[in-house]
């Protein structure tokens, strides 16, 4: 196993290499010139000069490559422009945002979409099976900044349940103190009950809105597996044995339908790292994703480089988890390796 | 017949809601099993044969259903019972045995649970004090060596007599009083399939139970069963005593199939109907001049294929060995490269077709792949038609003109062709590929003789694979090989998957196609019966070695290698032949 785990850190060398360079290189390409925008509308010719000298953007982009890549060796992501903050440090205090809602997210539609795909295959026809048609449908075709407004209109703006989207605890209460990162468990280990109340009313409404997003994808997949491995001949075998339907549905189907599912959860949790660009923005979360976004328009390139290779090291960590599970869940793939 | 039939299954009739309307699969069928009887249900596929057996367990899936008739098992109505008292039954009353032992047991469960799954849903936690212990019993009783370790595999990590032997042991776990047996064999090589159903009946014997052994196989059926059900379209057209309706079977279904039989004693002609074989042969030989006497002229006095200490070795290293170091599983006996091939020579002349015959593993695919050049061999040498094309590189070996002159039927029909090519596209393909006809009109006209040659239908061209029978499809496989006038073909068990009656009808062809065209085949099976039928002479393979060659008829009639011998007994024959 750890022959295993230590094979692909080594593969996924080269791909990140690959990152580093395509970020640099488009990060250069794009339109914009950072040492004007950082010099500021009224600036003189001269004082933008200067300040692209001191950026060193005046050099070679060879030299500014290698100056760049000698930084990451040494952990150093660089400063960002229009904070002054370091990159690493900054993004180390918004990851954990995102990440919270992003698994919150994830596990929402996990629960309400696998138990719904299970059961539409078991009855199919039946009004679950019409319900879980209709509820991926409408996930698919909602984009997530749209069901966001409409959860925000509704719950905040109309009904007054939920607090004001903005950002991820009420303003009377501080921040606790960090241990995880994570606000639910942060205030739970400092017994801040309080707290706690406020960060998940805070979180419920932008992890619904991923939540819906990623429904769809799960529960079909989730149905279309179980309906073929129902239709398998081990499961004909399980029923002509008069084993009993819960030990049919789970240790005989539902254990062998999660393997397709397993692969769309990776490819699903890549998609809301994505989506969250859009819903931190709609819900002020002051996670990685509007972080990026807000460096991106004012051309800051470190922050834009830093964090598309902390999303490139969560794609590899990611899909070894998911190998991992698989190898858990399927034992042909542990011996492959 | 007692008074008290096991199971009395009377005028069942079986149906399926499809889009197309109600489907009878089984209509008014009568069969009883008396305790302690073995009874066959013969019958070629879409007989109804497999849906009967559904039905008396009731796991029919959800588009069917009993709609007439009852089935009575030990005085409890099947048809009437509630689901659980059904699920009680199953199992612990009535188990049953499927084909594809692989596909039936759950891929990543160890054998040992799933035996147990069965043991803890069907007896009470007071009667044993130990379920682990009883499935470590039952895998003994199926005579699987080292149980204790065995229940702790997987079934990919088995082999596929070894998982039907799981199988049985997960149907006979709870003592049963009746067994079905859909097809156990079928897949499995001669030897286990003699070992398998020898065990089937030692231990239902034992046990007096009684056992319903659903097959094509009359030869399996006479083997091992009292009575025989002869079952065709959904319904039951003949049942007598084993030893009755080989002596004399009364329906002329019955009648065909038996002829259809491959056995000693008969030519191919013999299998077809009488009417139909008649016509077949007058035909071909009516065709058969000219062409043949011109495609065998010349370069007589030199093999058409030679091949001389051919080897395949595969690395052994791999994963699995890897891991198995890692953790010292097993210990390191084996050595690193595994021969698949291990040295072999033979020829095929001109016009000569010679069987490749032998169980799985022994080599014989990777022969004829090495032949064909889908595969590079380790050493050895490759002679077709005078030139080396042992050096030639697999990847480029496609493109050229030698390839035209070697094809290849594959065993299964069905995925051996494109889903998405129509059967007149499926023909054409290779004379697109490396033929000289252009044009449509001219590539079409090629394909409607083609289609004409190995009987089939004009009008069926333009059909996909799906709308075709088995037989057609197997014609279409013939018919794309032959398009490039080939001079080698290679036929790897190309009636593996069809009917017994087509399976006839499909080896005729082939034969009247070889004395028409003047084609050498290197015929690759496991039947050496279907193999005597249609070549001249036999090379017997095991463990990558030939161990026997000769003339088919001296082979089968005076085998020399030990093994040989085992193979030729291990085949189940129907008692007589019949005329």
């Amino acid at each position: 196993m750890l022959t295993m785990i230590g094979k692909r850190l080594m593969f996924a060398i080269p791909s990140l290499i690959g990152v580093v360079i395509v970020t640099f290189l488009l990060t250069r390409a794009l339109p914009g010139d950072p040492a004007a925008y950082f010099a500021g509308p009224a600036a003189t010719k001269e004082a933008v000069e200067q300040i692209r000298k001191k950026l060193g953007l005046d050099r070679p982009l060879i030299e500014q490559f290698f100056r760049y890549t000698n930084d990451l060796a040494h952990g150093d992501f660089g400063n960002s422009l229009t904070t002054g903050q370091p990159v690493a440090a900054e993004i180390r205090n918004r990851l954990p945002a995102s990440a919270e809602l992003t698994l919150l997210g994830l596990i929402v539609s996990i629960v309400i979409a696998i138990p719904l795909g299970v059961l539409a295959a078991t009855r199919p026809g039946s009004w679950v099976d019409h319900l879980c048609r209709v509820t991926t449908t409408a996930g698919v075709s909602l984009p997530v900044f749209f069901t966001g407004l409409v959860l925000v209109y509704v719950f905040y703006f109309r009904l007054g349940w939920s607090p004001a989207p903005l950002g991820r605890l009420d303003v009377f209460y501080s921040a606790p103190p960090t241990v995880t990162g994570f606000y639910l468990i942060d205030t739970l280990i400092a017994r801040d009950l309080e707290a706690f109340r406020s960060a998940l009313s805070q979180l419920i409404l932008p992890a619904t809105t991923l939540a819906i997003f990623s429904l769809a994808p799960i529960a079909r997949m989730t149905r279309a597996s179980m309906l073929a491995v129902l239709a398998s001949e081990f499961v004909r075998t399980a029923r002509a044995s008069g084993l009993s339907p819960a030990t049919v549905i789970v240790t005989y189907a539902f254990r062998n339908a999660m393997l397709p599912v397993i692969t769309t959860l990776s490819m699903v949790f890549s998609f809301l790292l994505g989506a969250n660009v859009l819903v931190e923005k709609v819900f002020a979360w002051p996670g990685i994703g509007s972080y990026a976004v807000e460096a991106l328009i004012s051309s800051d390139f470190a922050p834009v480089q830093g964090f598309v290779l902390t999303m490139a090291v969560m794609y590899v960590l990611l899909n070894l988890v998911i190998d991992i599970l698989y190898g858990v869940i399927d034992p042909r793939v542990r011996l492959e390796g | 017949m007692t008074a008290q039939p096991l199971l009395d299954v009377q005028d069942l009739t079986v149906e399926f809601t499809t889009r197309r309307g109600i489907v009878k699969a089984v209509q008014h069928v009568n069969i009883s099993v008396a305790k302690g009887e073995t009874l066959a249900i013969v019958g070629e596929s879409g007989s109804g044969k497999s849906v009967t057996s559904y039905a008396v367990m009731r796991i029919l899936d959800r588009a069917g259903k009993i709609a007439e008739g009852s089935v009575m098992f030990s005085g409890i109505d099947v048809k009437a019972a509630t689901e659980d008292q059904m699920r009680d039954l199953r199992g612990r009353e009535v188990s049953m045995i499927f084909q594809n032992p692989r596909a039936a047991l759950n891929p990543i469960r160890k054998v040992g649970d799933q035996i147990e799954d069965v043991l803890r849903t069907h007896v009470q936690q007071a009667q044993v004090a130990d379920h682990g212990e009883k499935a470590i019993e039952a895998l003994e009783q199926v005579k699987i060596a080292r149980p204790r370790e065995r229940y702790h595999a997987y079934p990919f990590e088995l082999s596929g007599g070894m998982c039907q032997r799981v199988v049985i042991a997960l149907a006979l776990a709870c003592n049963p009083q009746l067994l079905i047996a859909d097809e156990p064999t079928t897949g499995l090589d001669v030897t286990t399939q003699k070992a398998v159903m020898d065990l089937i009946v030692e231990l239902t014997k034992r046990r007096a139970m009684s056992t319903i052994l659903i097959t094509h196989d009359l030869g399996l059926a006479a083997a091992y069963c009292d009575r025989v059900v002869v079952m065709e379209k959904g319904r039951v057209v003949e049942t007598a005593k084993a030893a009755d309706i080989f002596a004399s079977p009364q329906h002329p279904y019955t009648k065909k199939l038996m002829r259809a039989t491959p056995r000693l004693g008969v030519s191919l002609r013999d299998l077809l109907p009488e009417e139909e074989g008649a016509t077949t042969s007058s035909a071909s030989v009516a065709a058969a001049p000219g062409q043949h006497t011109s495609q065998s002229e010349g370069k007589s006095d030199q093999p058409l294929l030679r091949i001389e200490k051919l080897v395949k070795e595969y690395p052994r290293q791999g994963a699995t060995a890897v891991l198995g170091k890692l953790f010292s599983r097993k210990p390191p006996v084996e050595p690193d490269v595994f021969r698949a091939v291990d040295g072999i020579s033979f020829a095929i002349g001109h016009g000569e077709s010679v069987g490749l015959v032998g169980e799985s593993g022994c080599g014989k695919s990777t022969t004829s792949m090495m032949v064909m050049r889908l595969l590079d061999q380790t050493s050895g040498l490759i002679q077709f038609d005078g030139e080396d094309i042992g050096g030639i590189q697999p990847a480029a070996f496609a493109r050229l003109p030698q390839r035209s002159r070697i094809q290849m039927v594959f065993q299964d029909p069905t995925d051996s062709l494109n889903p998405r090519f129509t059967a007149a596209r499926a023909i054409a393909d290779p004379i697109m590929q490396l033929g000289d006809i252009k044009g449509r009109d001219a590539l079409r006209a090629r394909c409607e003789e083609l289609a004409t040659m190995v009987g089939l239908p004009h009008n069926l061209l333009d059909r996909f694979p799906h709308q075709l029978s088995g037989g057609q499809k197997a014609r279409v496989g013939i018919a794309r090989a032959i398009a490039l006038h080939p001079k080698l073909v290679i036929l790897d068990e190309p009636t593996a998957a069809l009917d017994v009656s087509v399976q006839a009808v499909v080896l005729n062809l082939l034969q009247d196609l070889k004395a028409r065209l003047g084609m050498s085949y290197l015929f690759v099976s496991h039947d050496l019966n279907v193999v005597r039928l249609l070549c001249d002479r036999v090379i017997v393979m095991r463990t990558g070695r030939i161990v026997e060659e000769g003339s088919s008829e001296r082979v089968l009639s005076d085998p020399k290698d030990d093994y040989t011998k085992e193979l030729l007994t291990a085949i189940p024959h129907p008692p007589l032949p019949v005329h």
